[in-house]
């Protein structure tokens, strides 16, 4: 049964990722990518990694696509899709080049199970491994990063 | 242990192979939800046109049926047997998805929603941050709309989707950290055990604010700008005839249900209460809180876009996140045994913040004064 589902997600995630480079049109390519991080979503419950799951849609269905789209819809001439034979062959290179670093990556990573039981509760030992054993400080500086991002932003948008 | 759960096992005993016995019980919950929503989006649909004739008044539809019950009814068959029109320069596919995308994730909500004590589809330890995951899908589907139907109002109303979306979902998210910082738990099912004062009382500032941001994230007045009809006709559904429309239709209904039933379990206490059966005094709350909303949209003027925005980032959020530190700090420091002392602190500081906010909003001129 699970591993049904698994193969379903993987088709569903492969034909997503796919229409998402040759889809023309690119707000429909778009709507691709969300399909993709949906189907991602699915393997993190087939995980056990409920958390992670309902994170995966909050952050990039509900927050970073959506970015994406508004930038979409505030370019010009944008259902024709974009002028990119210029860099055809440059895009090619660097996406080869990356496609060899994760095939090196991901052949030379030997994947365990783990062998406990999947948790019930997952936020509050997730919580408590980021905020009491030392991770707290690599998490205030992703916080701090991020704000100094908006407030950059702010700072280059402003009329002066 | 839930009501699907046990039913479940029973069919495990019963010797019915591992595959059926998990399909069974899920298939049930989902018509039980289609169901269940759909009869009472109805009722909704008529109870608020009742009510807003009540509140202009006049009599609200009060022909087909006994009080006009089945109005709804007839205007669903209407939709119905409508044409259904697609525009010729549309995205056929984007247009035909739409309405399914917007609808689909409301459904999803109520999975979560406890009815009473064990009737609950799916008691996640991640109750409510699943209802703000799956609620913010719908966003997409506006967008679909918007964008698919190719009509300059539609896409003014996508890009108003994403500014109310994003900026009220920050305040809505710290108000529910109060909870969760006071349960100890995101579960749907714990919040409800955990109030033995309903949280309205305990936190009335992160329940104005949560109950504000939740009119906005399902854009019913004053917020209802996406379809404001008196500046952009009706916003993202403008091209949407007949079936898709009402898919629309209900969706939004649905979208108010599920945030008053959210509402109700959140900060009222969910199905707890004295003498009653636990499934009446949910409705009870469910249709208090839907027929507080009514009585807002008959009230106030709607928002223009820069007071929409300015109320989120300058009112709400801020206010949010002082309330979230007040309850963080009370929960440190307060015992447990002393929840009046509670409530006593937070009405005082929800007064005093209320108060230094509003003088921020004064209205003069037609403009805000921020």
């Amino acid at each position: 049964m699970l591993d049904l589902i698994f193969y379903l997600l993987a088709v569903i995630a492969l034909a997503a990722s796919i229409a998402v480079i040759m889809v023309r049109d690119i707000f429909r390519a778009a709507l691709c990518l969300i399909m993709l991080f949906m189907s991602v979503a699915g393997f993190f419950l087939l995980l056990h990694a409920d958390f992670l799951a309902i994170v995966q849609v909050l952050i990039y269905v509900g927050a970073i696509s959506i970015l994406i789209i508004v930038a979409i819809m505030l370019t010009r001439d944008a259902r024709h899709g974009l002028p990119l034979d210029n860099y055809k062959y440059w895009a090619g290179a660097v996406g080869l080049l990356l496609l060899i670093a994760l095939a090196y990556g991901i052949l030379n990573t030997t994947f365990t199970l783990p062998g406990t039981a999947p948790l019930e509760q997952t936020i509050q030992p997730i919580g408590q491994q980021l905020f009491g054993n030392g991770y707290v400080l690599p998490v205030e500086i992703a916080a701090v990063l991020l704000l100094s991002a908006i407030l950059g932003a702010i700072a280059v948008l402003r009329d002066k | 242990m839930t009501l699907l759960d046990q039913f479940q096992k029973m069919l495990m005993t019963a010797g019915l192979p591992d595959w059926a016995a998990y399909l069974v019980p899920a298939l049930v919950g989902i018509i039980l939800i289609i169901a269940v929503s759909l009869t009472l989006v109805i009722i909704f649909i008529w109870w608020e046109r009742r009510l807003l004739g009540r509140f202009q008044l006049r009599l609200g539809p009060n022909r087909c049926g006994p009080e006009g019950i089945l109005q709804p009814v007839a205007t669903g068959l209407k939709l119905l047997l409508k044409e259904d029109i697609v525009p010729a320069k549309a995205d056929k596919i984007l247009h035909f998805l739409a309405p399914i995308v917007v609808f689909v994730p409301v459904l999803m909500i109520f999975a979560v929603v406890p009815v009473s004590e064990g009737a609950i589809l799916a008691n996640l330890n991640i109750g409510i941050v699943y209802v703000i995951a799956i609620s913010s899908i719908s966003t997409i589907g506006i967008f679909m709309a918007a964008w698919g139907s190719s009509n300059k109002f539609a896409l003014i109303s996508g890009m108003r989707t994403v500014a109310q979306m994003v900026s009220y979902e920050l305040p809505v998210v710290l108000s529910i950290v109060g909870v969760g910082l006071v349960t100890g738990s995101f579960s749907m099912l714990s919040i409800v055990q955990a109030q033995s004062i309903p949280f309205i009382l305990l936190m009335p500032l992160g329940g104005v604010i949560f109950f504000l941001g939740c009119l906005a994230e399902m854009n019913r007045s004053p917020f209802d700008l996406l379809e404001a009809d008196s500046e952009i006709v009706a916003g993202y559904h403008t091209e949407y005839s007949g079936m898709k429309f009402a898919m629309f239709f209900m969706g939004e209904y649905g979208v108010a249900l599920a945030y008053s039933a959210v509402i109700a379990t959140l900060f009222l206490g969910g199905w707890s209460g004295p003498l009653l059966p636990p499934v009446i005094w949910f409705l009870i709350k469910v249709v208090l809180v839907f027929s507080f909303t009514v009585w807002m949209r008959a009230t106030l003027p709607r928002l223009r876009v820069d007071q929409l925005m300015s109320f989120a980032w300058k009112g709400l959020l801020p206010m949010a996140v002082i309330n979230l530190v007040i309850i963080a700090i009370e929960v440190l420091v307060v015992p447990a045994s002393m929840l009046w002392l509670m409530v006593i602190l937070n009405f005082a500081f929800a007064a005093v913040l209320v108060l230094l906010w509003s003088r921020l909003f004064t209205l003069g001129g037609g403009r805000v004064e921020v």
